[in-house]
């Protein structure tokens, strides 16, 4: 094998020009394929990054208003959650519904500490159990916990982002107390801000926001985490089910899918997985295809220069190369190119790629009200870095193979006059 | 070594060409042999049969007691490669090679390592006078030089035989001289050779001539020595 490289070395050093010309198809074909991986992995994480902290298997539920009259009534009527939907909720699906928590919310509460304040801050009364069921990252302190709950303890958790704003002169936030609508509360942990939702919430016992704010038996958002609802139409059925359920509890039309608002975030999760593994895939097949052009390119230059080289295998062949010599000869020329030149694309795709991670990668876009990333980490994993370099050596092994299984059909006489 | 018993060869075409009908040859061990004929007679298709480069319709073709016939591909390039050594007239070097890693060629389809070969390779180039001119590639040595370097090349495996083709067609009367008296000299060694030419001058410098026409073997001749050529006992004719 070595003796073979040594023979190829020297081939491939008199040839300059046509080497240099078949490596750049082949590092242009490389370097595409890397770059367009890095960018859609870019777009994949900024999904990723924007949805994050979602629990999959959470389903919420707010309250809407009737668009249909029933029983005499009106449509156009408001239905607020109250304890005996959570009651229902709790018992009347045992099978689907593993928790079920209430949440009560104030909006549009003036959070402020010492000079520094957010204008529209929202409470959220909680029970413990949210943390788990909204995959809340706790980056700091705890969360609000059972004692809170029943010492209606005027604590709160609040979002990073939020910290910023209000402690601009640093240092831990736990202990201080902040002042939501007026009333002081200690900041016991923090959570880690989407920016695009939830990040300036404020996180208190559901019991004292209750109180505090007299909310009775009413209930703003109910959130439940659920079980054995492996695809949409089983989803489906259990929202249809649960739209049921509830409206005997308000009477109103079980057919009205306005009356109360079920955001299921399994399903969109399903969904959003669905279109990141469309988006891989095409991106491999836009990919491949370049990679193709660049590995036909290989196949032409070698078939022109076996062609080239016709007399020079005769002589070979006289002089005692067997066949496969020849043929192992152009097939290990083929793949060292495509190798080396493969090498070098793939090193300056990833070089470009580690380029665009630290410029656009970085960019945060302002919409105002939240902020999103549009890409995120547009980098390639070594996997694909495998894969890639997989494809390029068969790919180089066929391009020489072809052209060299032709060279050794013409006879070795008829190569010699040639 | 080699014993030709009825070859006959055609080749297929639009008009079918029945170039050899029927060729008898016996060459013993250690004999010179000079094929002449005139362009067209089958002298060069004669000598691609016995160099196993191209096969034959009928008859039996033994080279030093091996039967030749119907090999495939690969047995054909072992053969070519152990027993037979070629000297061609536009030398067949390759270009990209120097003068060392051309002689050395064929001890690499042996797998015979490199250093090896390359050692062997200057011993054959000093044989032939060349071996200042190791590094040099083919475009860098006069017809002569190239020639010998093809001679090298042909002996490095030491053949059973050697196959000249029109071994002074492309070389001027001087380095003519000088390449067939190197193959006298390799036939002194006890070297058995046999050179393809339709120049008489070529021919005479041969211990035996058979002389080819339309596909037959006219007449064996055995050179007496006293030179046919008008140019005298050491030339050549051009």
């Amino acid at each position: 094998m070595v003796e073979l490289f040594h023979e190829i070395q020297g081939t491939l050093r008199r040839n300059m020009m046509r080497t240099i010309a078949t490596g750049f198809a082949v590092v242009s074909g490389l370097f595409l394929l890397i770059v367009l991986q890095g960018a859609g992995n870019g777009i994949i994480h900024s999904f990723q990054y924007n949805m994050g902290n979602f629990a999959f298997d959470a389903v919420r539920v707010f309250g809407g208003m009737t668009t249909k009259p029933w029983e005499g009534i009106k449509e156009g009527r408001l239905i607020r959650l109250d304890d005996r939907d959570l009651e229902m909720s709790r018992r009347h699906f045992p099978h689907q519904v593993t928790t079920a928590i209430p949440k009560v919310s104030n909006d549009g509460v003036v959070a402020s500490y010492a000079d520094h304040y957010i204008s529209s801050a929202s409470m959220e009364g909680v029970y413990p159990e949210y943390a788990a069921s909204q995959a809340v990252e706790l980056l700091e302190g705890r969360f609000v916990n059972n004692i809170d709950m029943s010492e209606k303890r005027k604590v709160c958790v609040m979002g990073s982002n939020s910290c910023k704003d209000l402690f601009k002169e640093g240092g831990s936030p736990i202990g201080r107390r902040v002042k939501l609508g007026g009333i002081l509360y200690t900041v016991v942990g923090v959570y880690k801000a989407n920016e695009m939702f939830s990040g300036s919430n404020f996180y208190v016992p559901y019991t004292t926001l209750c109180t505090i704010y007299n909310k009775g038996r009413f209930i703003d958002e109910l959130t439940m985490s659920t079980r054995n609802i492996p695809t949409d139409s089983a989803m489906e059925q259990f929202i249809a089910e649960y739209t049921r359920a509830t409206s005997h509890i308000h009477s109103f039309d079980p057919e009205d899918d306005r009356a109360l608002w079920i955001w299921n975030q399994a399903g969109d999760n399903i969904q959003m997985q669905r279109a990141m593994s469309i988006l891989n895939k095409a991106f491999w097949i836009l990919g491949l295809l370049t990679l193709l052009s660049g590995v036909v390119s290989v196949s032409n230059i070698m078939l022109i220069s076996v062609k080239e080289r016709t007399r020079e295998f005769g002589i070979r062949r006289a002089i005692g190369a067997r066949p496969w010599n020849i043929i192992s000869m152009v097939v290990v020329e083929s793949i060292v190119i495509t190798a080396i030149f493969g090498y070098i694309g793939m090193l300056l795709g990833i070089f470009f790629c580690e380029w665009m991670d630290a410029t656009v990668g970085n960019q945060v876009m302002d919409m105002g009200v939240f902020q999103t990333r549009y890409f995120v980490d547009p980098t390639v994993d070594l996997h694909t870095c495998i894969q890639a370099t997989f494809v390029i050596v068969v790919a180089g092994a066929l391009a020489g193979f072809f052209p060299a299984r032709k060279a050794v059909k013409v006879k070795t006489i008829d190569a010699l006059r040639a | 070594m080699i014993h030709l018993t009825g070859i006959h060869k055609t080749y297929q075409g639009a008009q079918p060409l029945h170039v050899l009908k029927g060729v008898d040859l016996h060459i013993g061990r250690g004999e010179f042999v000079a094929i002449m004929g005139a362009s067209g007679s089958g002298k060069s298709t004669l000598l691609n049969i016995l160099g196993i480069l191209d096969d034959y319709d009928e008859g039996e073709y033994r080279l030093d007691g091996t039967l030749i016939r119907n090999l495939s591909e690969t047995r054909a390039a072992d053969y070519r490669n152990r027993m037979i050594g070629f000297i061609f007239q536009s030398f067949n070097l390759i270009s990209f090679k120097d003068a060392m890693e051309n002689v050395a060629l064929p001890l690499f389809y042996q797998g015979v390592s490199r250093k090896k070969r390359n050692q062997l390779a200057m011993e054959y180039l000093e044989k032939v006078g060349l071996r200042e001119w190791a590094h040099h590639l083919p475009n860098e040595l006069s017809g002569g030089q190239k020639q010998r370097v093809a001679i090298a090349r042909a002996l490095i495996t030491q053949p059973r035989i050697i196959l000249a083709d029109e071994p002074t067609g492309a070389l001027d009367s001087k380095t003519s001289l000088e390449v067939m008296q190197l193959l006298k000299r390799l036939h002194e060694q006890g070297m058995t050779i046999v050179v393809v030419t339709h120049e008489s001058g070529v021919a005479y410098q041969a211990e035996k001539i058979v002389h080819i026409k339309d596909g037959l073997i006219e007449r064996v001749e055995v050179n007496d020595g006293t030179a046919h050529t008008p140019f005298g006992v050491d030339g050549v004719m051009k």
